[in-house]
């Protein structure tokens, strides 16, 4: 009997060594592509174009003698040099200017659509009737759709208001998309009755309600929803294309894909310099990444 | 618990109140989406924008009959119901196997989540190198004997984007399910636990009850990531990917570019059509599996 006991134990314990190592090797696998665009950040270009220069042999043709064939990825330099990062930041002010471009269409962006959410969330979330649950069906369809089912709508809009080729084209609509919307009525409709009857009963206005009580409770599913939105818009591709012809206005995330077959040198240390305020804003709000939010139900909240 | 939120009776200035606060959203979703998205409907019914003669579904017909258009909802489709499920199974897996005692959790979870922090356009470039045909991965299966495949190249594409697309949401999706498995109250399991229930039992009669809710979540949250996708596929491949890799999105992107709005309000239409519908099933589902536990 205690044999046995034992040996439960045992297996036990080797299933927990083979878990660990199955999700170290997990979480390794996923950490990778951001260690290897930090480690090749600081390869001088020449190494960069050596070792996947290939990949792009139509722009190396004349090289192509003594870059080997095979894509071979490093992620030890040969030597640590911030050649790339000089070349990025102080050389080259185009890539400043496109970070600053995306700055702001995606501050503004995050911001105004979290102010929009909280109101409406809050909207939604009291004194809920059958005209407003109708509405909230009708966001969630049109927060499920790709960006390409809204863009003839964006297009119009732009074209009718005299928007194409500004920032307003790609914020204004922005604002207004309901996915923050979405989450954040979830995590308000969890608040307890009885928080909202003691401040009331305390004389609180409705303003005061949303202000000192949901606004607080909430925090945690604000920070996080607002940095899924801002990494979202921080990477928009589409909208810019799309809706602004020039170049000049566009974000670092729709250059930083060109860069990728062009100045291959540059992409990786252009990348990491563009991941430095997601990662800012992982070290100050990952935790309301993690426990902020306990969504429950899927459609109706 | 729900009835009572659902019953509070209030003044009927804190009820307008609450009313004023959608409306800045509302008026914003009408004149952004909605008013545009009927003169979208009109478009689809129409034969060109100069003449303006009615036509009904004559241009729904014209798209079934196009090939790139059913190609590319073959391709949506297959892409969407595979990656989906997978991303929700896959997600909840991981997020059970981290709820054992495990050293060095929080940092587990910090790596999970690092896809999210990464630029796509540098991802997508780290993608490259590795399925690339003399990429990192072609290199590994030389070494091992087999053949090298062209990834992006060949069917085998669809591979990669699943991949990719697992690799950016899992993450995300782990942590939601985390959350939730939490959030399940501990005496019920303590009480199976002393009923002498199999762990089997368990999660098939408590958990996945309590996680109901949860998983439809993350159901339409991958749904709509999995839309999505197409950024990481057009900075991978262009307008013009191969076969198994042509979209949806890059029909609807290429028919904007050659001005064709008739084709491309149809195809619009019919998607949010079809979209209507899943979401309204999910919300049947979601009346008949998600009432006990609330």
């Amino acid at each position: 009997m205690k044999l046995k006991m034992l040996d439960i134990k045992k297996r036990r314990k080797i299933f927990d060594v083979i878990v660990f190592i199955f999700i170290l090797t997990a979480a390794i696998l996923f950490l990778f592509p951001t260690v290897l665009t930090l480690a090749n950040s600081f390869m001088t270009s020449n190494e960069i174009s050596a070792n996947y220069g290939s990949m792009f042999s139509n722009m190396t043709e004349d090289k192509k003698t003594f870059i080997s064939q095979n894509v071979n990825l490093k992620f030890i330099p040969d030597k640590v040099t911030f050649a790339q990062y000089k070349a990025v930041l102080v050389q080259n002010s185009d890539y400043l200017m496109k970070f600053w471009n995306s700055v702001i269409l995606t501050v503004p962006i995050t911001l105004f659509q979290m102010i929009v959410a909280i109101l409406t969330s809050y909207g939604f979330s009291r004194y809920p009737n059958k005209f407003k649950s109708i509405i909230f069906f009708a966001y969630i369809i049109l927060m499920i759709m790709p960006y390409q089912v809204t863009l003839v709508p964006n297009f119009l809009v732009a074209e009718k208001f005299h928007m194409l080729d500004t920032r307003r084209a790609i914020i204004l609509p922005a604002i207004f998309s309901p996915f923050s919307i979405f989450l954040l009525t979830k995590v308000m409709r969890r608040i307890p009755v009885s928080y909202v009857e003691a401040a009331k009963l305390d004389g609180a206005s409705e303003l005061k309600i949303l202000t000192k009580i949901y606004v607080p409770l909430c925090k945690g599913a604000i920070v996080s929803i607002a940095m899924l939105v801002f990494i979202d818009y921080w990477n928009m591709v589409e909208q810019p294309l799309v809706l602004m012809k020039d170049p000049l206005y566009h974000p670092l995330s729709v250059f930083l894909s060109q860069i990728n077959t062009g100045d291959i040198g540059l992409a990786f240390a252009v990348g990491v310099v563009y991941m430095i305020p997601t990662v800012l804003m992982f070290l100050y709000g990952e935790d309301y990444l993690v426990e902020g939010i306990t969504y429950s139900g899927g459609i109706k909240g | 618990m729900k009835n009572k939120t659902r019953n509070q009776c209030g003044r009927r200035g804190e009820r307008v109140f609450s009313n004023i606060c959608v409306m800045p959203s509302l008026i914003g979703v009408m004149i952004f989406f909605f008013i545009p998205f009927c003169i979208v409907i009109y478009y689809s019914l129409i034969n060109n924008p100069v003449l303006k003669d009615f036509v009904g579904l004559q241009n729904y017909t014209k798209l079934f009959h196009n090939v790139a258009f059913t190609k590319a909802v073959k391709n949506t489709a297959f892409f969407s119901i595979v990656s989906v499920p997978l991303s929700v199974v896959l997600s909840l897996g991981l997020a059970m196997l981290l709820e054992r005692k495990i050293p060095g959790k929080s940092i587990f979870r910090t790596f999970f989540l690092s896809p999210l922090m990464v630029p796509t356009a540098s991802v997508v470039l780290v993608w490259q190198v590795l399925f690339h045909n003399h990429g990192t991965i072609n290199q590994i299966i030389e070494h091992f004997g087999g053949n090298s495949i062209d990834w992006i190249k060949s069917p085998y594409g669809q591979v990669v984007i699943i991949c990719m697309f697992l690799w950016k949401n899992l993450g995300y999706n782990m942590i939601l399910f985390m959350s939730a498995l939490c959030a399940i109250p501990r005496d019920i399991i303590e009480v199976a636990d002393l009923e002498g229930a199999s762990s089997w039992y368990k999660f098939v009669h408590i958990k996945l009850r309590y996680l109901s809710p949860t998983i439809l979540f993350v159901l339409i949250l991958s749904m709509i990531n999995s839309f999505k996708i197409f950024r990481e596929v057009y900075l991978l491949t262009g307008n013009y990917p191969q076969d198994k890799l042509y979209m949806l999105q890059h029909f609807m992107n290429n028919t904007f570019n050659s001005l064709d709005y008739q084709k491309l309000s149809a195809a619009a239409v019919l998607f949010a059509l079809v979209m209507i519908v899943i979401m309204a099933i999910l919300l049947i589902a979601e009346n008949i599996f998600g009432k006990d536990v609330e």
